[in-house]
């Protein structure tokens, strides 16, 4: 039980662990959090559906050696942002920025949410208009045969 | 339901025709490589760099030199499998008489230099860039990967992993041709 514990805790903890692996130094917590945060943001290119925070891929490594001495030279979060992106594009950003080309990836789930909203509720309308109507004793009765039979 | 039904009340086909949408899309989705990203660089001025040229440490090549004339600018490695593959597409291209410069990213001398000696060189000149900082300059993410560079020093082209003697037909050559053309 205690050994399950343990794996629960550690499989939560290792980020944290990976990311304290590397022993850097900050002029105040300001910058050190500025570091984590921008490692956390930027994507590791190569291997795409990590973090620079979160990969070991020499690239990665690399990006974040830079990050760091960006940030120990006093740039801002947007100007190491501004920086990657003139180098790898949008796709180095895990929040795609707000532009005409990325308005339908933004959108798209909201749009897709109104649309079938909205044809759900004329669809329920309907129906339930259609089983309102009223049959005549005659149809009723012709309905009545055909079920028996 | 019969085939008339489907005629005469076609809000039986919807479910069809968003089904036939979808996996069109879907298709069209697994044929787009994920590893593919449009660089960001295309159109602008190439990236400078100034870094040692292989098997003579001491001399500098800078990006500035280079500028001028019509030039593509190849990163590779010696402990890069995927440069073997694209390597006699390079080699055809440098026999149509353009001109390639080397990129040697994160190599060693010595082995960079065997590299050239066993399959061949293609390139006129191989800058070292053993950090790979003007590679992250350049925005590599991945090697192999080739940038075909105009006189005025813009990026034209950028193709990322080997490139296949397809690439060279279709992309690289027409650029080269088209910039003969320019300068009569």
């Amino acid at each position: 039980m205690t050994s399950l514990a343990l794996i629960a805790l550690l499989s939560f903890a290792s980020p944290q662990l990976n990311a304290a692996s590397e022993v850097l130094e900050f002029s105040d917590s300001q910058q050190e959090q500025r570091y984590l945060d921008l490692i956390d943001e930027l994507r590791c290119m190569v291997c795409q559906n990590q973090n620079l925070a979160d990969s070991n891929a020499g690239l990665a490594q690399d990006l974040r050696e830079r990050t760091y001495q960006m940030v120990r030279s006093g740039k801002s979060e947007d100007e190491v942002i501004e920086y990657m992106v003139a180098r790898y594009g949008d796709f180095v950003m895990y929040r795609p920025p707000l532009k005409s080309s990325t308005y339908l990836l933004w959108f798209g789930p909201l749009i897709f949410l109104l649309l079938s909203g909205a044809t759900f509720i004329l669809y329920s309308r309907r129906s339930r208009k259609k089983a309102a109507v009223k049959l005549s004793p005659a149809d009723q009765e012709k309905a009545r045969r055909l079920l028996d039979n | 339901m019969n085939i008339k039904q489907f005629v005469t009340r076609p809000k039986f086909l919807i479910p069809f025709i968003v089904f036939v949408a979808v996996a069109v899309f879907f298709a069209a989705g697994l044929r787009l490589d994920s590893t593919l990203v449009p660089s960001p660089l295309i159109g602008k001025q190439a990236p400078s760099f100034n870094l040692p040229v292989l098997g003579e440490e001491n001399l500098t090549l800078s990006t500035r030199q280079l500028t001028g004339g019509f030039w593509v600018l190849n990163v590779w490695a010696s402990w890069c499998v995927a440069c073997r593959d694209e390597h006699a597409s390079l080699i055809h291209l440098a026999e149509r008489g353009v001109p390639i410069a080397g990129l040697n990213y994160k190599d060693t001398s010595e082995n960079a230099q065997r590299w050239l000696r066993d399959w061949g060189n293609p390139y006129f000149v191989t800058v070292v860039d053993q950090q790979g900082d003007a590679a992250i300059d350049w925005g590599v993410y991945g090697v192999p990967e080739t940038f075909v560079i105009d006189a005025q020093g813009i990026i034209q082209y950028k193709h990322i992993g080997p490139i296949s003697p397809e690439t060279v037909e279709n992309e690289i050559l027409p650029l080269w041709n088209a910039s003969k053309l320019q300068s009569g």
